[in-house]
């Protein structure tokens, strides 16, 4: 076990865990924030998707020990009263169905407005495609992204 | 105006009233940390005022509706409740909707299963809110000492036109709930729905995209243990023994010991299908603790025996035998051909097939399969459980809590009365949540640890100790008279352990000549239910098939099916049909009209397909283009009868996802076996459907009626599949039969 201190959504947080915990179990187990999701803990579908540094990351193979000073944000960080333009246009869209995918859908598809504010068509796939949804709301998930990138 | 009688009497009306305001609901601390948004926050009442076991009325006007059903993603937490308020007429602003819990003597049917939710719903629910509407104006009428017929209500507002008096149903919601609940009452006319029909959000929305905890998975609780289970890799196998010793010793780590998940006395319910009857139980402080301590156990197996097992099939005793052995996907491919051509079981028989194929001037025999699938939720499955010698609470996604309850209350002891089963947002369920093992290992568990427990699986576990969709195959004949008239229809298929055959569905009742037979192969591997089960494979063979022989007969492919449809409806063959072919052909005709059928456009190929299932007509038309090779599905046109549409948006949504859905399983989807063993166990083996892979665009057209509704959660999944396969054809030339058509390829070929 070791100390750590993160920096999660803007506040220093204390935990004391084994240093190979990936941050999902962090967030989740020790931190209470939920909204981090956990799929498929190899970070091949996406739901874990957390910003370090304003990347998106997956967290679930992400140990602990590696952010140091780093910035975390979360989707329970990613604004103060859900209203992101990507959450307002996710909303607009009514995109969600179970909604379990939608946080990392939602913080993915931040990061990538972030660093491509106009994404093509093209881009928007290639950026997604990390990001499963098994309920298959991909096409409103675009129309989402088109509509938040308009703002 | 329909008067329908009420089902309420006073005896259950007041239970209702004691359990509405009972602490269940507010029994679950979790759920109080869903912090309401800023703007969107309604005024809270002081006091609520229970009129049913639907709703309740606060003092200023603020309306609470219960949604009976689990919430799994297809938005009935939003469109149950749309229909309450619209019968009581109320302000939807004004509405705050809650999960209901487990309350099965006031609500029928809180299941997920059979895309029954809205259809099985629509009068309890119409009801609920006529009869508070009723009261509350009967109520005002005493208060102004007026006829209750002259009260008319808008919106929330109680109104007598004659006095110009008028007040909101909060002021008057206290003396409503003591007026005697009427034997009938009044429903609206269709033509007077003001929220029925239109799209309101999911009232989900905010607290979805804002990471709020609404799942299973997300519930924490003071002194909460984190448990997982180890179970056998392979199908076919038990577990013969445990070393603990080194998984014992890791940190956070307070106990290891095997479940028995069932009593080898009990007689299993038709949704008691468990994956493996024993099973370890890692239990620790938290999930990555137990993650790692769950690699060091050491486990040995052993072969299980050969079993017949009795099972109650909702009242009838149904045997199911369980071979022993360890499965290979190769040998189930063999031996479903081997038994394809061995005479089967005759399940229809119209006219005389025999001479009718023997005379044809044209036979058309074609061959399709399909594989095993997993579920795949994107929340794996997990409960939380808190069980005491008092009582049980739980909580967790789950599709059928009443039936789980009956399973969980003969395993631990404990009467239903005690037993609490809150229903929390499925992380999807498609089926897989309907057979609820993991709900009672919680709760054993808990009652061994004696403290709240939260079970989770790995997706490992998840994919890999699945109640997976079964393997089919069937084998259609179609024989043309000289005039290219479909004369006699044959389909015979079969499955591990099931068969797909519907006999009685279309196209039976449009041949003469027909005849469908089935058969099916034991296996150990646990199979169910499955997103339009058995539908979800012969819309793809059937449709599939009839393209190809529409274009034999040298027809359009819509044009032969109305031909059919239109001698179903006219002159049909036998009695038991199914199907209404006159609702079958309009969503044909419909979506001929929307895709431009006959319409084309360079390099585009075109595919159509129709299916009538779980009482909802689909018709589709899938256009796709070959990019190298590559499927790029541009768009899928999409016409449904489902009767009335209580919320447009969120339906034409589930629809969609049905497509992407249906697409991504026809491609891709495939659980494999080797030697009992599911070679595939997480997202980097199994294919799912992907962004890039997606169609470009749906498009969701509605048959406009005044028909009750039906549900939309399985039946636009199966045909897709079909127009896919049909569309891949004329963009390839070559026929699709076996799926998934492109499993772990890149391209065709």
């Amino acid at each position: 076990m070791a100390n750590f201190t993160l920096n999660i959504n803007g506040k220093k947080q204390q935990v004391d865990v084994d240093p190979a915990t990936p941050v999902l179990w962090v967030l989740r187990d020790h931190l209470n924030l939920v909204g981090t999701k956990y799929g498929c803990g190899i970070a091949v579908c996406g739901s874990c998707t957390i910003h370090v540094g304003g990347v998106a990351m997956r967290s679930c193979m992400l140990p602990v020990s590696q952010i140091g000073s780093q910035e975390i944000t979360t989707i329970e960080g990613l604004s103060e009263n859900g209203d992101h333009p990507v959450q307002k246009a996710w909303l607009e869209h009514d995109v969600a169905q179970c909604g379990y995918c939608q946080t990392g859908q939602i913080m993915n598809a931040a990061a990538l407005l972030k660093a491509s504010p106009h994404p093509s068509d093209e881009e928007i796939e290639g950026a997604m495609n990390g990001n499963i949804c098994r309920c298959g709301t991909y096409v409103r998930i675009k129309a989402a992204i088109k509509t938040a990138s308009a703002r | 105006m329909t008067v329908v009688k009420t089902s309420y009497n006073r005896r259950s009306f007041l239970k209702t009233t004691a359990l509405a305001g009972g602490g269940m609901m507010l029994g679950f601390s979790w759920l109080a940390g869903c912090k309401p948004s800023g703007k969107e926050a309604l005024a809270m009442p002081k006091e609520w005022f229970k009129i049913n076991g639907y709703l309740k009325i606060g003092e200023n006007g603020v309306v609470t509706i219960l949604s009976p059903n689990p919430e799994g993603g297809q938005n009935v937490k939003t469109s149950m409740p749309m229909i309450v308020a619209e019968e009581l007429d109320v302000d939807w602003k004004k509405v705050i909707v809650e999960q209901a819990p487990l309350d099965t003597e006031h609500f029928t049917r809180q299941f997920i299963g059979g895309s029954q939710a809205l259809r099985q719903g629509w009068q309890a629910l119409r009801m609920a809110g006529a009869l508070a509407r009723h009261m509350l104006r009967e109520a005002a009428a005493q208060a102004w000492g007026v006829p209750p017929e002259e009260v008319t209500t808008e919106a929330g507002v109680l109104h007598h036109k004659k006095s110009g008096k008028s007040m909101g149903y909060g002021e008057i919601a206290s003396a409503a709930a003591s007026v005697p609940v009427p034997k009938e009452v009044q429903l609206k006319d269709g033509k007077d729905f003001k929220i029925i029909g239109t799209s309101r959000k999911n009232v989900d929305g905010l607290k979805i995209v804002t990471g709020q905890p609404l799942f299973g998975s997300d519930i924490q609780r003071e002194g909460m243990l984190i448990a997982m289970i180890a179970h056998p890799p392979a199908f076919g196998l038990k577990l013969k023994s445990v070393d603990d010793s080194a998984a014992r010793a890791m940190p956070g780590i307070r106990d290891v010991f095997t479940v028995k998940v069932i009593q080898d006395d009990y007689e299993k319910q038709f949704f008691d299908t468990i994956t493996f009857p024993e099973v370890v139980a890692i239990v620790g402080n938290s999930t990555w603790e137990v993650m790692n301590a769950k690699k060091a156990l050491k486990m040995e197996f052993e072969p299980i025996e050969d079993t017949t097992e009795t099972y109650d099939r909702f009242g009838t005793k149904l045997k199911r035998h369980i071979p022993a052995g360890l499965e290979n996907t190769t040998a189930h491919f063999e031996k479903m051909s081997e038994l394809a051509g061995r005479p089967a079981q005759v399940k229809r028989k119209d006219g005389d097939p025999e001479t009718a194929f023997k005379n044809a001037a044209k036979v058309i025999e074609r061959t399709y399969t399909a594989p095993f699938l997993a579920h795949n939720c994107m929340e794996p499955m997990n409960f939380f459980a808190h069980v005491t010698a008092e009582k049980a609470e739980l909580a967790g996604p789950l599709q059928k809590p009443e039936l789980t309850e009956k399973t969980l209350s003969a395993r631990i002891g404990m009467p239903v009365e005690k037993i609490d089963i809150q229903m929390t947002r499925l992380g999807g369920g498609y089926g897989r949540r309907s057979y609820a093992h993991w709900l009672v290992e919680a709760a054993l568990i808990s009652q061994k640890m004696n403290a709240p427990v939260k079970l989770i699986y790995t997706r490992e576990d998840d994919m890999t100790s699945g109640i997976y969709r079964p393997a089919y195959h069937a084998t259609f004949r179609a024989a043309l008279d000289a005039d290219n008239n479909l004369v006699a229809y044959h389909q015979k298929t079969g499955g591990i352990p099931e068969s797909p055959l519907h006999e009685n569905r279309f196209p039976a009742g449009a041949v003469d000549n027909y005849l469908a037979e089935d058969w099916t192969i034991d296996t150990n591997i646990t199979v169910g239910s499955f997103r339009a089960p058995r539908s979800n494979f012969m819309a793809a063979a059937e449709q599939s098939f009839l393209d190809e022989v529409a274009e034999a007969a040298g027809k359009d492919p819509i044009e032969f099916r109305l031909e059919l449809l239109n001698r179903a409806k006219t002159n049909p063959v036998g009695k038991d049909n199914d199907y209404e072919a006159e609702r079958y052909a309009g969503v044909l005709e419909l979506v001929r009209e929307k895709s431009n059928w006959g319409k084309t456009s360079e390099g585009v190929s075109r595919g159509v397909s129709a299916y009538f299932c779980h009482n909802t007509y689909v018709a589709q038309v899938l256009d796709l283009v070959l990019e190298d090779g590559k499927p790029v599905i541009q768009k899928v046109h999409c016409a449904i009868d489902c009767g009335i549409v209580v919320n447009p948006d969120a339906a034409t949504n589930l629809s969609e996802g049905c497509v992407v859905d249906g697409i991504g399983n026809a491609l891709y989807g495939n659980m494999t076996f080797r030697d009992g063993v599911p070679e595939k166990s997480n997202f980097d083996k199994y294919r799912i459907i992907r962004h890039s892979e997606a169609p470009k665009a749906i498009e969701v057209h509605f048959v406009k009626n005044e028909i009750a509704p039906t549900g939309l959660g399985e039946p636009p999944y199966p045909p897709v599949m079909a127009a896919l396969a049909n569309a891949l054809y004329r963009a390839t030339g070559k026929r699709f039969y076996d799926q998934p058509f492109l499993g772990e390829q890149g391209v065709l070929g």
